[in-house]
This record gives structure tokens, C-alpha cells and sequence, in this order.
């Protein structure tokens, strides 16, 4: 573990009984008390996981708003002050580099959350493409930390906790300012598990303060410490997109399913020309999510069979914690992934059956 | 982390209890501990022939797959069925849930497996 960043929570992750692993060059805890009870409790109570390994870059100047433009499929013009937006960055052949949220903090001054395995990756894209606009990129992500709160209780427990200005935030707005009983955080009402909750950033220097204040006043609210195995079963439930599985660079938005954040009505951006003539001529592959029929787990990377064939493959697969089903999700030609179609997944040279089943898998209403 | 005396261990994290010629086949606590919440089981059908060593089956926590390997050669002789249905017995009572019976055709490699306090040094060890 000597080699791997540390977050500012690495100290005290074993008095929570961590199972720390390396996540791109991270040392993170995969578990504190067991995935299952941890998934659980974020989509019964809540859960606090800590994700400062999240890339943070800055973009400030008179030209951020043209430049973002141009560099992510969404349209960022259209976001206001105090707003988030999910997005995508691609290159020229509409291949997906990266998918990010953007902070609009004032017209000139942005924040694009990268995950942490291109953080670098994304930085120098940026700084590539930035000649010929006014602008200035800063990789804060070393004075950055984030928690994200996530669950049916995160609203109670950050008021509990003292960010009572968090009540009215909407999904996809944040407050820059939130003081959280004396330390200032960024508060966004966004997060990654397909339930109600908030995502924290704040200076580093707070972090184990801010954890066990947190922890502590979730307790009777039933809030867990969570790590990075149920995060990755829950985004999984909700269907949400994770780099290196359902998206990469040999991944189109339009494949992904991830049509909504591509504005083909901009002018111009990196990769356009290339996803114009996709959609014109229709994906060759598309996301799917899938139900064995048979016993057995879906894993990413297993092939899908139709007719003896190879179609595609499992991006993400899981015995679901909440639906208690084997189900995955997979990249499959086109010509078969209808609803209802019969399809088979190869586990250990056996070819077992599953149906492809609409998506997501779980969705919860909450405030929005 | 429990192991029982008079049981033998492989360095792959399997328990043998030896019931005359009847090896009774499970894993580990420290083994059910380090997968986490066990969610799939496989396991062979009655009268397969195994050698030493070979995967007889699969467990499955939340995030990943292992193999299941017989630390001795044999023909099983029983299937514990109930674990397919139930594999978080697996979490719940390690040693209680065994999963094959095997009828030993070479008996001296027992000889070659650990016992528990040389167990318990090498899962110090590899901790």
C-alpha cells in the first residue's frame, strides 16, 4: 500500500474496520462492515462514503464557457449559477474519454469532477485543446477532499449535523458556503447510488473531523460507514455508468445510452462530426441490462451469446442486494438487443440463459 | 480468526474433517472472511473423481469468484445441497458447512495438508 495516493481519511480507515485495496492507484476501502449491510443501509437509512480521490479541476477565464463547450458533449451554456450538470468528454471519433460533472460556479469559473483514474488523462486533454481561449485550468485535487452522504436519512443527518441551508437544494444544485458546524463544504444534492443524499467538498485538513461529526450524528438516523464495493453495487442497481465498464474509449455516448447528455444542436464540439454520422446511420452496439434465467453470476467481462455466437459483453454484472436476482449489465449488438430477447451469458465455458430486461434495475423516487 | 483442532487446512483456505475413509470438504473462516458475504455456490455433482488440487466447484461473494479445490484425490460421495439455497451458511458456520464428502483414494495426502496451529501461522503469514 506504501506506493498508492492516500485520501486524508487513510489514517483512521482501520478504527472503522476498513478492507483497504488499490482503485487506480488508491488506496480505498472496498468494505468496512460487509458490501451487503453496507448497500443495504444506503437505500434504507444512509451510508458516508469517502470519494476524495475524485479529480477536481478548475476552469476560470472569460473563454470557460465556449471552451467547456467545446470539450463536453452537454450543453453548459444553458447551466446557471450554483447548478450541476452530468457530461461527457469524447474525441474526435465520438470515443468516450471521460464522464464528469460540471460545477458552474459564475459565468467564468468552473468545476469538471473527474474520475480519478483520468484525472491526469482529462487535465492534459484540456490543456491540449485549450490554446485559443482565454482561459486557465487548475488540478485542485490534492486540496479537495469529498464525502458523499447518500440514503433516505442524508437530508436529516446533514441538517442534524448543522447544514440546515441544504433543506432546499434541489438534485443537481449545490450551495458553495455550507458551513457544517464551523467548516466550510461545497454541498451538492448529488451522488452515485440512486438514492436522495449529497455530495461534500471541503479542505482536507477537516476530513477526520468532519467524518466522525458526521458519523456521529447519523448514528441513531442508522448511518453507516460505506466503501467502494457498495458503491459499485448500488450505481450498478440504478444503472449508472462507470468508466472502464459501461464506458471507454472505444464507447460512444449513443451506445451507452447516454443520448440525453449529447447536444448535437451545438454548433461545434470535439467528436460531433463522428456522433452525427452515428446517429444518422443508427449504433451497431448497445447497452442492455440482462436477467439470468439459470443459476449463476454474471461477471464483467464474460461473453454474451445469441445462437451460438458472439454478440457482445457483460460490462457489469451482480447478485443485486436489493432485487435479489443475478442480473448484468452488457454491450451487445443491436439487431438483438430488443426487450423480452432471449440471449445467453458464457460462465465458465457453459452457456447460460438470461432475458434482456428494461433499465434500470432500481429506481427510487425521492425529491428531485 | 477460529480454526478447529483435529481438522486438516490446504494453503488455498479448505478444511478436511476426516471421518474414516470420508473426507468432509469446507472452507475456512479466514477464507469466508476475506470473501465477504458469500452469494453463489457450485458444487459437483455425486460420484465426480477429483484429483488433489483440482477445482471442484465455485463460491461467489458480492464482488468476485474463487475456485474451490479438494486438498484430496477421491470419487464424491455426497453433495451438501443446502448451500446452494442458502450460501450465506457459508459466512454464518464455516466449519459447519461442508460442502463435498470425498471417499478418499490415497489417504497419505493428508500428509502433505496443515494442521491448525500451522494453519493459523500461515494465514498470519499471507495476512
Amino acid at each position: 500500500m506504501e506506493h498508492l495516493l492516500k485520501t486524508p481519511l487513510y489514517p483512521i480507515y482501520e478504527e472503522y474496520g476498513a478492507k483497504v485495496v488499490d482503485f487506480a492507484g488508491w488506496a480505498l476501502p472496498i468494505q468496512y462492515e460487509g458490501i451487503v449491510q453496507e448497500h443495504h443501509a444506503v437505500r434504507n437509512t444512509a451510508g458516508l462514503f469517502d470519494v476524495s480521490h475524485m479529480g477536481e479541476l478548475e476552469i476560470t477565464g472569460p473563454d470557460a464557457i465556449r471552451f467547456l463547450d467545446r470539450l463536453l458533449t452537454n450543453k453548459i451554456s444553458s447551466l446557471k449559477d450554483g447548478q450541476v450538470q452530468y457530461s461527457v468528454m469524447v474525441d474526435e471519433r465520438g470515443g468516450i474519454l471521460d464522464d464528469v460533472l460540471v460545477y458552474r460556479f459564475q459565468e467564468h469559473r468552473y468545476w469538471v469532477i473527474a474520475n480519478a483514474a483520468n484525472r491526469v488523462k482529462d487535465f492534459e486533454w484540456m490543456q491540449k485543446h485549450a490554446e485559443g481561449y482565454h482561459v486557465e485550468i487548475n488540478d485542485l485535487s490534492f486540496k479537495v477532499a469529498q464525502f458523499a452522504l447518500q440514503g433516505p436519512k442524508a437530508s436529516d443527518i446533514l441538517k442534524a449535523a448543522g447544514g440546515n441551508a441544504a433543506e432546499p437544494m434541489r438534485f443537481f444544485q449545490f450551495a458553495e458556503t455550507l458551513q457544517i458546524n464551523g467548516i466550510n463544504c461545497l454541498v451538492s444534492r448529488t451522488g452515485y447510488t440512486g438514492e436522495d443524499g449529497f455530495e461534500l467538498y471541503f479542505n482536507p485538513e477537516h476530513a477526520i473531523t468532519l467524518w466522525r461529526l458526521l458519523l456521529e450524528t447519523g448514528r441513531d438516523y442508522g448511518l453507516k460507514p460505506a466503501g467502494l464495493g457498495c458503491r459499485d453495487t448500488l450505481r450498478f442497481e440504478a444503472c449508472l455508468p462507470l468508466y472502464g465498464h459501461e464506458l471507454d474509449e472505444n464507447i460512444t455516448p449513443f451506445e451507452a445510452g447516454l443520448d440525453w447528455v449529447v447536444k448535437l444542436n451545438k454548433p461545434d464540439f470535439i467528436g460531433r462530426e463522428a456522433l452525427f454520422i452515428q446517429k444518422e446511420n443508427g449504433v451497431p452496439r448497445k447497452l442492455i441490462g440482462f436477467e439470468l434465467q439459470e443459476r449463476g453470476i454474471p461477471r464483467s467481462g464474460y461473453e454474451v451469446h445469441k445462437n451460438g455466437n458472439q454478440i457482445g459483453y457483460v460490462t457489469t454484472g451482480y447478485y443485486s442486494p436489493t432485487l435479489k436476482k443475478n442480473i448484468g449489465l452488457a454491450l451487445i449488438d443491436t439487431v438483438y438487443s430488443n426487450q423480452g430477447e432471449d440471449i445467453q451469458v458464457i460462465i465458465r465455458g457453459k452457456a447460460v440463459k438470461a432475458i434482456i430486461v428494461d433499465t434500470p434495475f432500481y429506481s427510487k423516487k425521492y425529491k428531485k | 480468526m477460529k480454526v478447529i483442532e483435529g481438522y486438516f487446512y490446504s494453503k488455498d483456505h479448505e478444511w478436511v474433517k476426516v471421518e474414516g475413509n470420508l473426507a468432509r470438504i469446507g472452507i475456512t473462516d479466514y477464507a469466508q472472511d476475506t470473501l465477504g458475504d458469500v452469494v453463489y455456490v457450485e458444487l459437483p455433482e455425486p460420484n465426480s473423481d477429483y484429483q488433489a488440487g483440482e477445482a471442484f466447484g465455485v463460491v461467489e461473494s458480492v464482488k468476485a469468484a474463487s475456485d474451490l479445490y479438494t486438498p484430496v484425490s477421491g470419487k464424491v460421495a455426497d453433495v451438501n445441497g443446502e448451500l446452494t439455497d442458502s450460501p450465506e451458511k457459508i459466512n454464518e458456520d464455516p466449519y459447519g458447512s461442508w460442502m463435498i464428502a470425498v471417499e478418499m483414494s490415497n489417504s497419505s495426502e493428508l500428509n502433505e495438508l496443515l494442521s491448525a496451529a500451522e494453519y493459523q501461522k500461515w494465514c498470519a503469514e499471507e495476512g
